[in-house]
């Protein structure tokens, strides 16, 4: 026999020869190859697949894996100013535990009944970022903050019938790309301008923009550049004003001192989850979330699941059930209903929940007053050091800035390699996607940085560039 | 306090008058088996369910025509049922039926359960339209009308469930009528003769990963919207009758006919429940389309209500000119059995077999087989 | 003392947890606090103040967010009764999650997945401080490559779902290229093939055409060769399609496309039965996913999150979403960047470049069984599969439509549309009553035309025992709907909760999708 099996494998109970044979024998088959009689002979592989060896034990698969990645070097290791969408917190300890639980970790698609369990955790996670964002209607997580910007895209333009969106030209550009292509062919990306001095969405460009054939108006705050948008309900009142919705994305842990959206005019909030508990697993640890009014029209256009509580035909239990279940409304759309549902990142939503409810309203206020705090500080101690600019954009910002080196005559690809021999990784480039900004790099300050780590960054900087 | 409806057709399923005929001296044949069931007993079926329900006995209240029809049944049940002050006959007939019908609604019943076959069917038909909803207990020989549940219990399950709050979602189903006459000499005919507000029992049991699915109305919608648009200027569209067809009409501002051909060029109504004839001069010369979605129970394209569309004008249509409109529900319930016809004339049937593409959705379709 | 009888296979005695616990707002007392954050040091708040004078007062949060206020313990507690009312994998016999392949998820790849040399990293670090992380995503593509047969990967898809969407992408893109996006505007796909084969075409605009089984229950040959013509795109297929049965004239439909200058994708949830044996590239497929947490173990964590990565041939390569890992001439790990500046590809289907501890643990799976032990879990899975369909089928009320006595790969989608007529019980109170018993059970993503459902997938997790226990408990439960259907009917008894009434969820002035909502739309009841 060309193609060999192995037997006694610990994760395979079957694949103990006397039970296999025994099992075959009730199956009038003699061996493992009788088996797939369905497919044909032409297709069969007739050797085993080219596949490195088994590990001989579970010790040796962990000293394996664990000397691969004894190759990288973490954040916990280095000192990491990075953020651009996936930002470094503090994980609670609690977090890891809820959901390294195996029955939320292993759990998928039970009803409300033996899955009790993760419909509770799900309809407390809506509830809390509901809290959070101040709107009544928040979905079960989708993939991440691209996925959900865009789906709420898709839902605006369902909604008002057109196929046009604003979006900042200060943007992500891989969010962009993202969102181009899941709005594309039929939704039409349209970006809007900033004012070069305070990188505020330049509202004079927002208006001439704007017509009958615009679905949404989406901005982000704070911006991916981390200042803070000023006119966000002037940017709302102009979108309401030719009939388009405005989409508002946002960074959850800067909701504990920020204004929510919903609070100027926004009708969709979205955004990204992983500040709220998730650790940055190489990007790994995203997850999206989009919420609305309590309004029929906005439910219907959800794609995901929306958990609702629901009594049972016992007195005094809690039930949940799936609402709107039949999305009714996506019989008018001359469209092909509505958009796919499968596996998302359901655990980070639990996950954020577990966060919400340790930091309760305390922990999240001063959250953002300490982020508030440090990146002041950082840009304060960065703008001291000659030819560097602590933040190139006169606005306000919260958590990430950009710190603009151009007067340094050093790039900020030699600038974050030298950094990097000092055991610093440096702020993101901006250099090649927004080369209006010169040599600039986007830093990012929370919690978890202390004044040594601002000011050993501060040194290292001074020296580098001087 | 729910109120429901329950009438028994007494002679249901013995070939009487009511609801199908077989040859004659089937009621005698069949007595001779012995143990054919009948109506009161499936009635009684539908009601055990029902007496344990989460409402209790107390929580529904039966509203029932005296003795045979539906009071005794219930009793038997152990239920105390509202009687409704009607004159019956000895010998009960469709008049009988009818009348209790119109009586039990006018007792503000939310839902009327009825024992019998496609011809009691026809009867609660013409008795209230699609003002109730209503659930068919099926006790005919042969039941062509989808209005009926699979069994008794389904029946009193489905009533339970609707009733309970669980199911509360209505759609139409087409009620047919038996040419009898025509049964009688082995040829099975039937007519279109209206629709029923019937619980929707789906949706109970699908698993929810896979997300949100279109609802059937929804669908409806959108397959009329996909027809719509791709309707050209000055050719006629013979649009069919049937629950599925009729949001073509209604998206374009027109009325519709309920068991009617209607007539429709350049968006505009040609003329509403049209003939064969009538038809076939409208055509003559012109390019048109047949719009049609399968009727009954059973998946006729053509034979089972819409015989206005002849095999001529069938014919002159060609297969690559009709249109067939149905849901993914509608195909489901055919478990996998093809689309069917019978159209009259051999050739014509002949024709129409093989494949056709119907549109299930807005830009969805599928191919399916005819028989 | 008497031997304590347990010769019962059915757990009579089961009961689920059950806490009757409190939303978690109910547990706020004010003052409590869960956590402390860390604060700016004296200094640094000397410096630059109380930093939320520095905001705009209109951007100043008026009130802080109604979040509960509670102390730790107490929300340790919560979540931990929550977890023990959640029947997950590692609990459970997971035979019922038909089509979703719940297998076991090795504990020491969650071990590996939390240490901090993967969940410190920054998915923006230089790649010369992630070589670690880099070399497993690129071998791992390399054991997909040979699974499967087809060239280049990526994991950005974070699911089945956004796998298909991915491959939608690249179709369009494909035509696209070649001027002929507008023309080549249909996708066919079948009825037994997940609903997202249909769905996320839809959303890149394609039309799509349903191909019915026909009797044998596979995809309607002469139906499928008038759907194919000058418009088709491509042809999203599962095979085996989630009833089990595989298609084995599979070559003659992708040359069919080809023939036609259409693509073929994959999709390949239903891959556990078939790794090792055959393979996307022999049966003509130009395209296809894997769903990482279902064929190669790693838990389905209640919904993602997972990865549904996508390979393509090398025709199609330039068409993937960036950037993509590639090992450089010296060794070392980088990323391929072209897609920023070439049209063809479609950008990016999702942040950074997938799930990293998800592609971890798939690839500690596979590397603790090498192709010897790939081939014993599709060997064993539908064995085990086969063993069920067998046993199931000897039980007179079960059936399973289309080809009769002949084996089906890992999943069967059977019927009890006979019980259902003969005791009014329906699959999904079967469903319910299983709970009672400690079981999952599914019943269909497609509830139309295979009446009363019921979809199993065994895997090759179980043992023979489970699989015993699992039929004995099916047999109990079919036994008690012709004996004693209503505990059927009002199941569940011994769940977390009973029957939920769902009359609030479609009605807008009732369903309540967050706490706030539900207090405020029953404060005057």
């Amino acid at each position: 026999m060309a193609i060999k099996g192995f037997k006694n494998h610990p994760y395979i109970p079957n694949s103990v020869p006397q039970i296999q044979e025994q099992m075959l024998a009730e199956l009038g088959l003699s061996s493992l190859e009788d088996l797939h009689q369905e497919i044909p002979a032409s297709l069969k592989l007739t050797q085993n697949m080219k596949l490195p060896e088994a590990l001989g034990s579970e010790f040796e698969l962990k000293k394996h894996v664990r000397q691969l990645l004894g190759k990288n070097r973490h954040c916990d290791e280095m000192l990491n100013f990075l953020g651009a969408g996936c930002w470094q917190h503090y994980v609670p300890a609690i977090c890891d535990e809820i959901n390294g639980r195996g029955e939320f970790l292993t759990g998928y698609g039970g009803e409300m009944y033996n899955d009790f369990g993760r419909f509770q955790a799900l309809f407390e996670y809506q509830s809390l970022i509901g809290e959070l964002v101040d709107m009544e209607v928040v979905n079960v997580p989708t993939m991440d903050w691209c996925q959900a910007a865009a789906t709420s895209i898709r839902m605006a333009s369902r909604l008002t019938g057109r196929k046009e969106a604003l979006v900042p030209d200060l943007m992500d550009p891989d969010k962009f790309l993202v969102m181009k292509n899941y709005c594309g062919p039929d939704i039409r990306l349209i970006r809007v301008g900033h004012d070069p001095v305070t990188g505020q969405l330049d509202l004079s460009d927002l208006q001439s923009s704007l017509s009958e054939k615009t679905a949404a108006v989406y901005f982000e705050n704070p911006s991916f550049l981390g200042f803070i948008q000023l006119h966000g309900q002037k940017i709302c009142d102009l979108a309401h004003g030719v009939g388009a919705i405005s989409i508002v994305g946002v960074d959850p842990s800067s909701l504990g001192i920020l204004t929510p959206p919903a609070q100027y005019g926004a009708d969709i909030t979205c955004g990204e989850l992983q500040p709220l508990g998730m650790h940055m697993n190489y990007g790994g640890g995203q997850a999206g979330f989009m919420a609305t009014r309590d309004e029929e029209k906005y439910v219907m256009e959800f794609p995901s699941r929306l958990f609702g509580i629901v009594p049972t035909c016992k007195k005094g239990e809690y039930g949940f059930d799936d609402v709107a279940y039949d999305r009714t409304s996506f019989g008018h759309h001359r469209e092909h209903g509505k958009e796919y549902v499968g596996t998302q990142a359901a655990l980070w939503g639990i996950t954020a929940g577990v966060y919400l409810a340790c930091m309760g309203p305390q922990g999240m206020v001063e959250l953002g007053q300490t982020i508030l705090q440090k990146s002041r500080y950082a840009i304060e101690r960065l703008d001291d050091i000659k030819n560097i600019k602590g933040s190139r954009f006169q606005s306000v910002g919260f958590k990430e800035f950009v710190v603009d080196f151009t007067d340094t005559g050093k790039s900020v690809a030699d600038i974050n390699q030298a950094l990097l021999s000092r055991g610093i990784f440096g702020g993101k480039d901006l250099s090649m996607d927004f080369p209006a900004l010169g040599q600039s790099a986007l830093y990012c300050v929370t919690e978890i940085h202390s004044r040594e780590d601002i000011d050993r960054l501060a040194t290292a900087l001074g020296q580098i560039t001087g | 306090m729910k109120r429901l409806g329950f009438i028994i057709n007494p002679i249901a399923g013995l070939g009487g008058r009511v609801g199908l005929k077989g040859t004659d001296g089937m009621a005698e044949a069949a007595m001779a088996l012995g143990g054919l069931p009948s109506a009161p007993q499936k009635g009684a079926r539908a009601l055990t369910g029902l007496a344990e329900n989460r409402l209790g006995k107390e929580g529904v209240l039966l509203l029932t025509p005296p003795g045979v029809m539906g009071e005794t049944m219930a009793r038997a049940a152990g239920f105390s049922p509202c009687v409704a002050d009607l004159d019956l006959a000895e010998k009960t007939s469709g008049a009988d039926t009818i009348a209790a019908a119109r009586k039990i609604k006018a007792l503000g019943a939310d839902l009327l359960l009825f024992a019998g076959g496609d011809g009691t069917a026809r009867d609660i038909c013409a008795a209230l339209g699609e003002s109730l909803p209503c659930i068919g207990i099926p006790a005919g020989v042969k039941i062509h009308s989808p209005v009926f549940a699979r069994t008794p219990e389904a029946a009193g399950q489905l009533a339970r469930l609707f009733l309970e709050g669980k199911s509360s979602r209505v759609c139409e189903q087409e009620v047919l009528d038996i040419d009898e006459q025509a049964y009688r000499t082995g040829r099975v005919s039937t007519k279109l003769f209206g629709y029923l507000k019937v619980p929707d029992e789906r949706g109970c049991m699908q698993n929810r990963k896979a997300g949100t699915p279109i609802s059937q109305k929804a669908s409806q919608n959108l397959i009329g919207l996909a027809m719509i648009d791709a309707m050209e200027p000055d050719v006629f569209y013979l649009v069919g009758p049937g629950t599925t067809t009729r949001p073509i009409l209604s998206n374009l501002n027109l009325g519709h006919t309920l068991l009617g051909v209607d007539v429709v060029q350049n968006r505009q109504m040609v003329k509403m429940d049209a003939a064969e004839k009538l038809i076939l001069e409208i055509i003559k010369g012109h390019p048109f389309k047949i719009i049609v979605t399968p009727i009954g129970g059973q998946g006729y394209l053509f034979g089972r209500g819409n015989h206005q569309f002849s095999p001529e004008i069938i014919r002159q249509a060609g297969k690559q000119n009709i249109w067939v409109g149905a849901t993914l529900e509608k195909i489901g319930s055919l478990k996998g059995e093809p689309f069917l016809v019978d159209t009259g004339d051999p050739d014509t049937d002949r024709m129409l077999a093989g494949y056709i593409r119907v549109v299930t959705g807005y830009r969805q379709e599928m191919i399916y087989p005819v028989v | 003392m008497e031997r304590i009888d347990r010769s019962a296979r059915v757990r009579e005695n089961f009961h689920q947890a059950k806490w009757d616990e409190p939303i978690i707002f109910e547990l706020s007392t004010k003052g409590e606090r869960g956590i402390q954050v860390p604060r700016a040091e004296a200094h640094i708040r000397d410096s630059v103040g109380d930093g939320i004078s520095l905001l705009p007062s209109h951007m100043r949060r008026a009130v802080p967010p109604a979040l509960p206020e509670i102390s730790q313990p107490r929300v340790l507690r919560h979540y931990m009764r929550l977890s023990q009312e959640t029947l997950g994998a590692d609990v459970n016999i997971e035979i019922g999650q038909g089509t979703c392949t719940v297998k076991y998820s090795p504990k020491i790849n969650e071990v590996l997945a939390r240490l901090p040399q993967i969940t410190e990293l920054h998915p923006l670090q230089d790649p010369q401080t992630v070589q670690g992380i880099l070399e497993i995503f690129h071998r791992t593509e390399g054991m997909l490559k040979e699974i499967s047969g087809l060239e280049r990967f990526t994991f950005q898809p974070g699911g089945g779902s956004q796998g298909i969407f991915a491959m939608a992408s690249m179709a369009y893109k494909y035509f696209e290229d070649k001027g002929e996006e507008k023309v080549r505007d249909e996708i066919i796909t079948t009825l037994y093939s997940h609903p997202s084969d249909a769905a996320a075409p839809s959303v890149k605009g394609y039309k799509i055409i349903h191909i019915p089984p026909d009797k044998d229950g596979y995809p309607d040959f002469e139906a499928f060769k008038m759907a194919v013509g000058e418009r088709t795109a491509g042809f999203f297929v599962a095979n085996p399609e989630d009833t089990g049965v595989y298609n084995s004239r599979i070559l003659e439909f992708t040359t069919l496309i080809h023939e036609n200058g259409g693509l073929c994708g994959y999709d390949q949830a239903n891959a556990n039965g078939l790794l090792g044996v055959t393979r996307a590239r022999e049966a003509g497929f130009d395209m296809c996913f894997f769903n990482l947490h279902k064929t190669f173990s790693t838990p389905h964590g209640c919904g993602g999150p997972a990865c549904g990565v996508t390979g393509v041939t090398k025709a199609l390569e330039p068409h993937l979403p960036g950037p993509l890992i590639i090992k450089k001439e010296d060794n070392s790990f980088g990323f391929d960047t072209s897609f920023l500046t070439d049209p063809r590809s479609v950008g990016k289907v999702r942040s950074f470049y997938g799930v990293a501890p998800v592609v971890l643990k798939a690839y500690s799976w596979i590397m603790s069984l090498g192709a010897e032990g790939l081939y014993e879990v599709a060997k064993v899975a539908v064995l085990n599969n086969n063993y069920l369909y067998k046993k199931l089928m000897e039980i007179p009320c079960v059936d399973a439509p289309y080809i009769r006595g002949r084996q089906r790969i890992e999943q069967v989608r059977y019927t009890i549309e006979r019980l259902t007529r003969e005791t009014g019980i329906t699959s999904g109170d079967i469903q319910r009553r299983m709970m009672d018993f400690g079981m999952h059970y599914w019943t269909s993503h497609h509830p139309y035309h295979i009446p009363e459902p019921i979809t199993l997938e065994p895997t090759e997790t179980p043992s023979r025992d489970d699989l015993d226990e699992y039929i004995a408990t099916l047999k109990h439960v079919f036994q008690e709907a012709y004996d004693t259907p209503e505990i059927i009917r009002t199941a569940p008894h011994r769940s977390v909760c009973h029957q939920v009434d769902g009359s609030p969820s479609d009605d807008p002035d009732q369903w309540a999708i967050t706490w706030r909502s539900y207090l405020r739309k029953t404060a005057a009841n």
